[in-house]
């Protein structure tokens, strides 16, 4: 498949060109702070040997390049510095964290895939109809309504009302039960937007797809509908879905942050919150990295499965080129 | 001109989610507009009126400090408007003129600007507000800024496609042949023709502008206090969830209301002006 791994190629030069530029941004935003960075990076509280101490190990006595070249190498090596407060390693902080992180998305990933795609195809078999209808707006319901609203109408309504799930934290990191029960809310707040938003978009394409010419021909050769869409339109009107889905990653890591905080569970929203809170400023410098870093690798993820899915889009890049 | 407008109004009140979209769009300009007119001051403290539930005098219930939760919701949802009104405008402005020159301009100007796009997008929104917030301070000017920064690439890249489509459209070259300026071209043709998806898109992406100025405010990085915000209203109610939930259904109620209804507006707006869909009202 030469179409396949040229457009693979591809794509890997331009996110590690993108991801590239996105380092060199982060470091532009923080030189360009008003201020002596030293005094922003530790805050008030440093002294005067911690800042020397500081400035020397970020490499701040140094020119410009200089500067530059050492953000870059620490950022690939994942040699994200030292927590100034704890003087703990930030990637430690980071990696600690991580699991209940990508648990929390991957969770909401697997539940808004899920029940769009069901809802979805339930609102296209009968178009027009009354459930239809009803799907239609709880979509744009689900859509509009933040994640936190959600977030927090859930803790109200299941954990301080009725009691039926825990309130906050991550959960017993040996129990997976335990675990999994504290996962449930933030998991479905995550996730609500996402459902909606891929209802629609699985209805729109499957009824795209169910008015073709060779969807057609197979009612007339009295093909049951429900084999039409299982095995011949999903799988069609999937490639939408997958596509969105990079955006999809983005929007959960960001609201991550605001259901870590409201549920009150560790994860790398929270730490960069909690350093905001504190003032420090390479804690968050690091952990907006991470953010990118991840952001970036599921988009390109999402670019090659999609290519896996349709042939078409490698080849297109071939006749583009 | 006017005309035109009714014809849009008209087009968006035939489709039942822009009429839905439509009504709730004025009742929160109402609220917004004369919510903080009708009511108490949305500041004063009553420490002894703290977590009243809601009753004529205080329809939406007190908050912690005993002010009227009706003013300050509707101050807040003010805030939203006039917030995700002047970001949206300001990233349709710089997003335009970018985008058109970069289009125009081809080459490396044309590379430079995308990437630029390319590498803001590559960052998850909220986090990188956030970043940029704690870093260079909040305030109004700030987060008017960051924001703006956030939907430049959108409204550039739309702006940018659109003038690579005008480009070699043949009215296009005889004004070129006739020996029209540069500037009165870009004028005259590119923005004019550029504008109208723009506008759609802008009038798409009020609610999430307003659902990322909540979510700052929510982590304390967007509307100051004391001044309310959507956000910070439900944060505060969040922090005192225990002794009254009436804050923060309140608030967080209203702030569902104002994205649902821009929504379905901004959806109706762009099925009206689409020519592909007009005529064609379920």
């Amino acid at each position: 498949m030469p179409a396949l791994g040229r457009f693979i190629a591809q794509r890997l030069a331009a996110a590690l060109f993108t991801l590239g530029g996105a380092i060199l941004f982060l470091f532009v935003i923080i030189q360009f702070v008003p201020g002596d960075l030293v005094s922003i990076l530790l805050g008030p509280r440093a002294t005067p040997q911690m800042r020397a101490e500081f400035a020397e190990r970020m490499g701040l006595d140094r020119s410009i390049p200089e500067q530059v070249w050492l953000f870059f190498s620490r950022a690939v090596t994942g040699n994200l510095g030292e927590d100034p407060i704890s003087h703990r390693s930030i990637l430690d902080m980071i990696l600690e964290v991580m699991p209940n992180t990508l648990q929390l998305a991957g969770c909401a990933l697997v539940i808004s895939v899920f029940f769009g795609v069901a809802l979805g195809c339930i609102a296209a078999l009968k178009p027009g109809s009354v459930v239809d209808t009803g799907l239609g707006v709880a979509s744009v319901t689900f859509i509009t309504t933040p994640a936190f609203v959600v977030a927090i109408f859930l803790l109200l309504i299941f954990s301080l009302q009725l009691h039926w799930l825990p309130v906050t934290g991550a959960g017993a990191s040996d129990d997976p039960l335990d675990r999994l029960s504290h996962l449930v809310l933030p998991a479905t707040a995550l996730s609500i937007g996402w459902i909606g938003y891929l209802a629609r978009l699985i209805r729109a394409s499957l009824l795209e797809v169910l008015s073709e010419q060779h969807v057609r021909m197979m009612r007339a050769y009295g093909v049951p509908e429900g084999r039409i869409v299982r095995h011949f339109a999903l799988r069609l009107a999937l490639v939408p879905m997958v596509a969105v889905m990079g955006i999809g990653i983005g929007d959960m890591i960001s609201n991550a942050v605001f259901v870590e905080i409201i549920f009150a569970r560790q994860g790398v929203g929270k730490l960069i919150y909690d350093a905001i809170l504190t003032r420090n400023y390479p804690v968050v410098q690091a952990g907006i990295l991470f953010t990118v870093v991840t952001y970036i690798t599921c988009n390109l993820l999402v670019d090659v499965l999609n290519a896996l899915l349709d042939p078409r889009i490698a080849r297109s890049l071939k006749q583009a080129a | 001109m006017m005309s035109g407008y009714l014809s849009l109004l008209s087009d968006i009140w035939r489709s039942p989610n822009g009429r839905i979209g439509l009504v709730l769009v004025i009742a929160i300009l109402l609220f917004a507009i004369f919510g903080p007119v009708l009511a108490v001051n949305p500041n004063k403290i009553a420490v002894p009126d703290r977590f009243q539930a809601p009753s004529f005098e205080h329809l939406l219930g007190t908050d912690n400090l005993g002010r009227d939760l009706f003013s300050r919701t509707a101050q807040g949802t003010r805030a939203a408007l006039m917030i995700s009104l002047m970001v949206v405008a300001l990233s349709l402005l710089i997003g335009a003129l970018v985008g058109v020159a970069a289009g125009m301009a081809g080459g490396w100007v044309d590379r430079g600007v995308t990437a630029f796009f390319d590498i803001i997008s590559a960052y998850p929104a909220v986090i990188l507000a956030m970043g940029l917030m704690a870093l260079y301070g909040t305030g109004f000017a700030n987060l008017l800024l960051v924001v703006t920064i956030l939907f430049i690439p959108q409204f550039g890249r739309m702006a940018r496609a659109q003038t690579l489509s005008l480009r070699h459209q043949p009215f296009i070259d005889a004004e070129r042949i006739i020996g029209l300026p540069r500037a009165r071209l870009i004028w005259r043709h590119f923005l004019p023709n550029v504008l109208g998806p723009l506008i759609v898109l802008a009038s798409m992406n009020i609610p999430v502008v307003i659902t990322i100025e909540a979510g700052l405010s929510f982590v304390g990085l967007g509307v100051q206090p004391p001044q309310a915000s959507l956000g910070s209203l439900i944060k505060d109610g969040y922090t005192f969830l225990n002794q009254s939930w009436w804050p923060t259904v309140g608030s967080a109620v209203t702030l569902a209301l104002v994205t649902l209804g821009s929504t379905l507006f901004g959806e109706a707006v762009r099925d009206a002006t689409d020519p592909k869909l007009r005529g064609h009202h379920k």
